[in-house]
């Protein structure tokens, strides 16, 4: 048997000095992932440290209307949590588009956030695989790819980051609060997770110790009106493979204010600035949207098999913005629509 | 879903067995509630769902858990080539490991004529995934990394795991699968088709498919004095232990195989798999109790799959719409190792009427793991792909799919010119198309919105052969007055325990609680897998027999049987052997689907989908709308979700497990509702039913695509509908998509 050690962390500093002097340990969340890699081999911990009963169980309120949530809190509570279903539906809807009752029951968020990809050479250790062991190559090039990357991708890795909580706090600029060995910081959700580049082990800006201990969500007034919205495979239970989460104020039939992140895309989620920028002012038309999510996805390098991400993210894309002006409180002056 | 036409079946059963006439004491009396054609609860139910049932990794009762060991696989990591050394210190230093086998130290088996059943035997590797050593230790988590210690030299060579419909190595197999004839050429196909007034000719694609029962392939194997018992997750304890028997040169008799409940199968445990041999190689060797339950992510690679089938279909239909020439190629792969051939062009000599027919199967043979049976292997690929065709004649000759398929019925079938011994194919079409609402359908694609989706309606037919095989029961009557049948079938969560009690009780002229049935061991009457849709009409004539000598039996002892009880044994070889052949005997079937596509996403689901079955008597209402709705479930499956891929580079599947192969799920599956027709076909079997585990599925993928078609205007050729395949097509309804 390969042995491992396994500690209950009763706070947090201690947990942080523990992994910071351990560097085969690993925090544990809901374990719905890291487990099953420890049992095909991808992951080999001496030391679980888990963080489940840290006192980061709570979803609290912040100054402004804003929500600090804790990085233990399970996803089938966050995704129920009334604060949130009020004030960013966004998350609750990404929450429930992904995994099973089961797994939200089990996921932390902190633990969602860190999810490694599902890439299937990164799952099976009999293959190379830059992001599992650097330099073996990538096979997801010429191979399996097509639940993988479009956008921001390397010769070294095509993986995508499979969550869709991460593209909702992206879309409402929320920001992790981290412990590490050298104290406290914050991170924003958007220079969270790292593009591969040429070290496609490295996911996220993280050093081993660092802690994920909350969620940070400033007040967002448009959050209230955010949706989330994925392209799936089957019904339920499959991973996005496309993703949009979106908020929008429309004014005398322009775009006010938006806010538009991408998931299924990219190694992280894809915070589609070009594409607000061209929106902002912009008639909120089904062609603005279509061109400002062009200009976004102009960069995109599809594969062979992935391709079809481009127009799908487009067309919901575009789905979902006008779904969002349709309710808009300006909507009702926004000039006529082209037929 | 109540439905006067599916109600219970009529009683007593036609009687077909030679001799006739209904014995002492049979059907003369009261009847009694609980037997055949009621819907009976399943017997085990109680114990299924309070978790006390027991599959092949538990009996810990007869296997104590604390005896013992468990094993895990190493699979080979390269596609094609030899083992040049098996390296097991490192693993054999960990704690709690007992061993690890090899080529270089595993016993000798004996061909048993399954080339996949000799593991460990030979350094060569045919596919990746194959075993390539195994290992034993004392807890399964100590196997597990046991086995990714082992350090496995290879000498690899080039492979071939990418499969084409032109590929260089294709070729006329002798058969294909079933013993079903490679080619059948009937008239000038080619000349008729030329002729034809309307013309359809197209390529369809069936991916490979995973059976991925939710009970992986399992065995806890012991070794006592020389004998073999063997609990195993299978299909047929009969043909486990025979072969086992064989592969370990034993006398039958010292082999004893139990499967007393399975977690599903759908033909991938329908002959022994590699891990039923792996476990008893590895108690023998280490003359401990061995289970190995084979994880998730080795099913495709070790206990079979339905192969990739590419299908050339061309159909040439006169003025009135009545098929002129069918031409049905079908091109498939299997391994190195054994060959298998896809019968998938086969639903052509059975469904329609045509003078000119061409049907083909080449295969091809690569460096992959070898398919086999999965849910109506040959005849559910080659249903979609003809079922298709056909709908895109009725677009072609501007007919109602439904009259077109009504105009094209027959009562001899096309392949062999006999009469069918009973065909309701035209009755299934009609009263599923009143139930379904068809009737009015506006032919036109892309006529119905409902907001930004577009719905549309398909329908397909299905049929599958009705045979028995032989089999052996025995019957015995207690002093007290109850009754025992035993008989080796296998119930993989059909009911076919429940429905064989209820057969017993039938022809004993006995309630239900009087009889019990002992099925799952190969130590009792030799019986036939639970496969090809078989199983209770092979079963349930034996026991319907030994049921009947025994009342014969215990009419000569005056009614009352001796203080020891009384025992009578049937053989329905030579029953079978006597059926006549001058007719055909199938099930026939009609599916209809309405979907629903987003024309934004592409997404796609199933609204309805609505079968109406003809199979003969129903035997148990319950138990035979499971086996309908189940199988149309797995089609939907294979129509929207579920596909494989082979990986070229590697020579494996891509979805190993079931978090990236699409089984569908319940938000998948809205509603689905089966129906049967009433029939009665006295030329069949002494409970005049047919099998009903497999036509469910068979035309269920093509109802939806050419409802996907209805809706959208896009015909899907390539399973399953993915976003992709209709994004493109799509384009002309998204309001925003060109710049």
């Amino acid at each position: 048997m390969r042995p491992f050690r396994y500690q209950r962390a009763t706070g947090a500093e201690a947990a942080v000095a523990t992994l910071a002097s351990s560097p085969g340990a690993r925090y544990l969340g809901g374990g719905t992932n890291l487990v099953d890699l420890m049992k095909l081999g991808v992951e080999r911990p001496e030391l679980l440290v888990d963080v489940t009963a840290l006192p980061h169980t709570a979803v609290e309120d912040l100054p402004g209307g804003g929500l600090l949530i804790g990085a233990a809190v399970r996803g089938a509570e966050l995704a129920a949590h009334p604060a949130v279903l009020d004030r960013c539906p966004a998350i609750a809807q990404a929450l429930l588009a992904g995994a099973s009752g089961q797994l939200r029951n089990a996921a932390t968020v902190g633990g969602n956030l860190l999810q490694r990809t599902r890439c299937p050479y990164f799952q099976d250790p009999g293959k190379p695989c830059n992001k599992r062991e650097p330099g073996t190559g990538c096979p997801a090039r010429e191979g399996a790819h097509r639940h993988l990357a479009v956008l921001g991708a390397s010769p070294h890795c095509v993986a995508t980051h499979p969550g869709d909580l991460a593209v909702a706090l992206t879309a409402l600029d929320a920001a992790v609060r981290v412990r590490g060995p050298e104290g406290t910081r914050t991170v924003p959700l958007t220079a969270l997770h790292r593009l591969p580049g040429d070290r496609p082990e490295r996911d996220t800006v993280l050093d081993h110790g660092d802690l994920i201990t909350h969620v940070e969500l400033g007040p967002v007034p448009e959050a209230a009106g955010s949706v989330f919205r994925s392209a799936r495979d089957r019904a339920a239970f499959s991973f996005a493979l496309v993703s949009v989460a979106a908020a929008l104020e429309v004014d005398r039939g322009f775009v006010r204010r938006v806010r538009l992140a991408f998931g299924g895309v990219a190694a992280r989620p894809w915070r589609a600035r070009a594409a607000e920028d061209r929106l902002l002012g912009s008639p909120a038309t089904a062609e603005a949207f279509a061109r400002a999510v062009d200009t976004e996805l102009a960069p995109a390098e599809p594969l062979r098999d992935n391709a079809f991400k481009v127009p799908l993210l487009r067309a919901l894309t575009v789905r979902t913005l006008l779904e969002l002006a349709g309710r808009s409180p300006g909507a009702g002056e926004r000039p006529p629509e082209e037929p | 879903m109540t439905d006067p036409e599916s109600g219970p079946a009529r009683r007593p059963a036609p009687d077909c067995s030679p001799g006739g006439g209904p014995p002492p004491g049979a059907g003369g009396g009261a009847r009694h509630a609980g037997a055949l054609g009621e819907p009976v609860i399943r017997l085990e139910g109680r114990e299924k769902v309070t978790g006390a049932a027991r599959y092949a990794a538990d009996h810990a009762a007869e296997v104590p858990l604390e005896d013992r060991a468990y094993a895990w696989p190493v699979p080979a990591t390269i596609a094609r080539g030899r083992i040049l050394s098996v390296d097991p210190g490192p693993a054999l230093a960990g704690p709690g490991v007992v061993a690890v086998l090899s080529h270089e130290n595993a016993p000798r088996l004996t061909d048993a004529d399954d080339a996949t059943l000799l593991v460990l035997q030979s350094p060569r590797v045919a596919h990746r995934g194959q075993c390539v050593a195994l290992a034993v230790a004392e807890t399964l988590e100590a196997a597990r990394a046991a086995a990714a210690a082992v350090r496995v030299v290879y000498e690899a060579e080039p492979h071939d795991a990418a499969f084409r419909p032109d590929h260089p190595g294709l070729y006329a197999p002798d058969t294909a699968n079933a013993g079903e004839a490679t080619d059948r050429i009937h008239g000038d196909p080619d000349r008729a088709y030329e002729e034809a007034r309307f013309r359809v000719e197209a390529e369809y694609l069936v991916p490979p498919l995973h059976n991925h029962p939710l009970e992986p392939h399992a065995a806890t194997a012991r070794w006592s004095g020389g004998r073999l018992r063997v609990y195993d997750s299978s299909q047929g304890t009969t043909v486990v232990g025979r072969t086992l028997a064989t592969l370990f040169g034993l006398a039958e008799e010292s082999v004893t195989v139990v499967s007393e409940h399975v977690g599903g199968g759908f033909g991938s445990k329908g002959t022994p798999r590699p891990h039923v041999v792996l476990a008893a190689l590895a108690a023998r060797e280490t003359g401990r109790p061995v289970t190995l339950a084979l994880p998730r992510m080795l099913l495709p690679s070790l206990t079979g799959h339905r192969p990739f089938t590419a299908h050339r279909v061309r159909l040439g239909a006169d003025g009135e719409g009545r098929l002129t020439s069918l031409e049905h190629a079908v091109t498939t792969y299997s391994s190195t190792v054994a060959e298998y051939t896809e019968q998938a062009a086969t639903p052509g000599r059975h469904l329609y009427a045509v003078p000119n027919s061409r049907t083909t199967h080449r295969v091809t043979r690569l460096d992959v793991a070898t398919p086999s049976w999965m849910r109506a292997p040959g005849g559910c690929p080659g249903a979609f792909a003809l079922e298709s065709a056909l709908d895109e004649l009725a677009v072609a000759c501007e007919l109602d799919p439904v009259e077109l398929r009504l105009r094209n019925d027959t009562a001899e079938e096309p392949d062999s010119g006999l009469p069918y011994s009973s065909r309701r194919l035209a009755d299934c079409l009609r009263s599923g198309a009143d139930r379904f609402g068809w009737w009015g359908r506006d032919p036109r694609p892309g006529t119905r919105t409902e907001g930004r989706l577009l719905i549309g309606t398909g329908v397909a037919s299905s049929t599958h052969p009705a045979l028995a095989q032989p089999a052996v029961a025995e019957a015995h009557a207690a002093p007290g007055g109850g009754y025992r049948v035993r008989i080796a079938a296998a119930d993989i969560g059909t009911g076919a325990r429940t429905v064989l009690t209820q057969i017993a009780a039938d022809a004993l002229g006995a309630p239900l609680d009087r009889v019990r049935v002992e099925i799952g061991a190969s130590d009792l009457p030799p019986a036939p897998v639970a496969g090809g849709s078989t199983g209770t009409a092979s079963w349930g004539w034996a026991v319907h027999q030994a049921c009947r000598e025994l009342l014969y039996a215990l009419a000569e002892h005056g009614g009352a049987p001796p203080e020891a009880g009384l025992t009578v044994r049937a053989d329905t070889t030579e029953e079978i052997a006597a059926v006549s052949d001058a007719w055909a005997r199938r099930a026939f079937g009609a599916q209809f689907a309405e979907v629903a596509v987003d024309m934004d996403t592409g997404a796609t689901r199933v609204r309805r989908l609505l079968g109406v079955f003809a199979t003969g008597r129903i035997l148990n209402p319950r138990t035979a709308r499971s086996q309908f709705v189940g199988g149309m479930i797995m089609g939907l499956g294979m129509g929207l979700t579920e596909h494989s891929a082979l990986d070229p580079e590697f020579g494996d599947f891509t979805e190993q497990d079931l978090a990236a192969y699409h089984v569908a799920g319940c938000a998948d599956v809205v509603d689905v509702q089966a129906y049967w027709l009433p029939e009665e076909d006295s030329r069949l079997n002494p409970m005049g039913a047919k099998g009903i585990g497999e036509i469910g599925i068979v035309g269920t993928a093509a109802a939806i695509t050419s409802a996907v078609y209805h809706a959208t205007g896009i015909r899907v050729r390539e399973l399953p509908v993915l976003p992709e395949r209709l994004l493109p097509g799509l384009a002309e309804w998204q309001r925003a998509v060109v710049v």
